[in-house]
């Protein structure tokens, strides 16, 4: 089976965001980058699927520019076999989705692992439009992953604590949360063989963009908020005469 | 071109959610600037009327065996057919899980734009502009879809939900053919939660604590007891599920759950910028930390610097003592 992992580099967790001016957008110029962390899991599984045999070969696909090649290279240096990255005009989640499934569909992949979200568009669209464009079944969100065969499992949150279990047969697109592994770190005898490791790179048509995005800004600020004095009894029963009468939440 | 806004209205064995609500209250104001009705959409039962008082003119409601149990397609081709008896210019909706499941699929069937998680909506040149956060919370943007059909998800708790009181919508069946396929993927089962509290992301209160909880025992003696006494959802930092004090699940921050509340408590948690990804547009944020400096007390609203073991008890008795 062919196991073709999603995987996009997006600012490190912990960059602060700096908005280049309210038209544009985000100022990346300087921002250090990572495997967005959801794509880590997607990856760890298809992994964990070719140490047990179960997997012949792990392809990780990208959209971006060339740029990307270097978190990709990453990918490689933990074990994924050879990669793909695929360049479309404009970006939006239908295009990319669109372009990772004509690049899914030329590799003959049987199932994708995608992250549930991007932490920069944070769409949480592209998994599910890829299933819709290739005509495959989709569990998207889990946290745990069963695959037997061309029977496909998975767990996903459906609120309130509950989980639903969901079941589909391959080929399928499965999107990964959090708890569904802990990601390997790349061994140096990874690193050295990744240099070696193949990136193909293709084009993909694109429409134009559906969603326009303006008016850019930092997250609103906040009030300045109230450090509560006295012992803290006191504290106590201020900060819940504050939450009744000045907040208004209790 | 379609005119009106449509939107979906969740429910479980209570009822409808107050999502819906939150929805069609805001999409009354929103048709009243970009003309047309408001219209509620049910999948996986029939009937409706009762969304009237919140604002719907009309419900379309899909139903019948093939909607037993949630699956992407069935309900993504149930909501082709509703759109297309409806014919909107906007589909509203919750960002929910199962929403966020499938209505990805039906905008790319359907060529529509598509914005995640807005935290506000607003009427401007006829269309319906998004207000979202993006790059978790560290920024936010308006989106809009510039021709054709919008389909926006909305962060749960982002509108009041009105007093009520319309007049009963018009029920109206529709009926939908599924197509080959539809059933691919489909929940075979549901493992129920021990407890019944509201989902983090839908929670209304939270109360978190974070690695300085130092066992999994205390997790469940301080913050549990704490949270319940306000009927709010218990979350946790990373680093206090990471070392196994509470379940993944629990997570809120920007590799855990987005949270909207209008209260959250964080106990002994630092602020990091992950973890206020996840939580920053709470209405009241209350922190409690040893440590004056803790980032955390930047963006409180209410700070209490004092040893969690000490405060959250009475902060437990105290509340106790409200409900009473
Ligand atoms: C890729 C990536 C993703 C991440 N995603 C997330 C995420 O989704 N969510 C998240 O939360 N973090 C996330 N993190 C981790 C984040 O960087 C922090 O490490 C984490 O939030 C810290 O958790 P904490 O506040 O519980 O612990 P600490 O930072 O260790 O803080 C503990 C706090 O408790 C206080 N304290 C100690 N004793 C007491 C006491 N008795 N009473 C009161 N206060 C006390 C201390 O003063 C301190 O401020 C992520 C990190 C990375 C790299
Ligand atoms: N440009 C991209 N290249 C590769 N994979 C992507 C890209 N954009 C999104 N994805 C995948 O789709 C998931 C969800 O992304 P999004 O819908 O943008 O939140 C990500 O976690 C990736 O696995």
């Amino acid at each position: 089976m062919k196991v073709g992992v999603c995987l996009k580099r997006v600012p490190a967790t912990d960059t602060r965001i700096k908005i280049a001016s309210s038209e544009s957008g985000v100022d990346t110029s300087d921002v250090k980058w990572e495997i967005n962390p959801y794509d880590e899991f997607a990856l760890e599984a298809a992994l964990l699927m070719k140490d047990a045999k179960q997997a012949s070969e792990v392809i990780i696909f990208t959209v971006g520019e060339k740029g990307a090649e270097a978190k990709v290279r990453e990918g490689l240096a933990r074990g994924a076999d050879r990669a793909v990255r695929v360049e479309v005009g404009e970006v939006d989640a239908l295009n990319i989705a669109s372009a990772l499934a004509g690049a899914v569909k030329g590799e003959g992949v049987d199932l994708v692992l995608a992250g549930k979200q991007a932490i920069d568009s944070d769409d949480s669209q592209v998994p599910a439009m890829m299933a819709e464009v290739l005509g495959w079944g989709q569990i998207t969100e889990v946290d745990q992953l069963e695959v037997d065969g061309s029977a496909v499992k998975g767990w996903r949150n459906a609120g309130g604590g509950s989980r639903d279990v969901v079941a589909t047969t391959l080929p399928a697109v499965v999107s990964c949360d959090k708890g569904l592994n802990e990601p390997r770190y790349a061994s140096l005898r990874g690193i050295m063989k990744a240099k070696r490791k193949k990136i193909a790179v293709v084009n993909a048509e694109g429409g134009s963009a559906k969603v326009a995005y303006s008016n850019w800004s930092e997250p609103p600020a906040r009030p300045p908020g109230r450090v509560l004095d006295g012992d803290n009894a006191q504290r106590v029963s201020e900060l819940v005469r504050l939450l009744r009468q000045e907040a208004k939440v209790l | 071109m379609g005119t009106g806004i449509l939107v979906l209205c969740e429910h479980d064995d209570r009822g409808f959610k107050k999502t819906g609500f939150e929805l069609l209250g805001k999409a009354s104001e929103l048709a009243a600037a970009i003309g047309g009705d408001v219209t509620a959409a049910v999948i996986g039962r029939a009937g409706g009327a009762e969304l009237g008082a919140h604002g719907a003119a009309t419900a379309l409601s899909a139903s019948g065996a093939d909607f037993a149990s949630y699956s992407t397609g069935a309900w993504a081709r149930a909501l082709q057919a509703i759109v297309a008896a409806a014919d909107p210019a906007v589909v509203l909706a919750p960002a929910s899980s199962r929403a966020k499941d499938f209505l990805p699929r039906l905008a790319a069937r359907l060529g529509a734009g598509m914005v995640t998680e807005a935290t506000d909506l607003r009427a401007e040149g006829g269309k319906v502009v998004a207000r979202r956060p993006m790059y978790a919370g560290k920024a936010f943007a308006d989106a809009h879809v510039a021709s054709g059909l919008a389909i926006i998800t909305v962060r749960p708790n982002s509108f009041p939900v009105g007093a009520g009181g319309g007049a009963a919508a018009t029920e109206q069946a529709v009926s939908v053919a599924l197509q080959d396929g539809d059933l691919a993927a489909r929940v075979v089962d549901t493992e129920q939660a021990a407890t019944s509290v509201a989902d983090l992301t839908e929670a209304e209160r939270i109360v978190s604590g974070g690695r300085s909880v130092k066992s999994k025992e205390q997790y469940d003696s301080l913050i549990r007891p704490l949270a319940a006494s306000i009927g709010a959802t218990p979350g946790a930092s990373r680093a206090c599920v990471d070392a196994g004090y509470a379940p993944h699940s629990h997570q809120v921050g920007q590799t855990g759950k987005v949270v909207n509340p209008s209260l959250y408590i964080a106990c002994g948690i630092s602020g990091a910028i992950q973890h206020l990804a996840g939580m920053r547009t709470s209405r009241i944020i209350v922190a409690v930390n040893t440590d004056p400096d803790a980032p955390i007390f930047q963006h409180a609203t209410y700070g209490i610097v004092g040893d969690m073991f000490e405060v959250a008890p009475m902060l437990r008795q105290a509340f106790e003592q409200l409900e009473a």
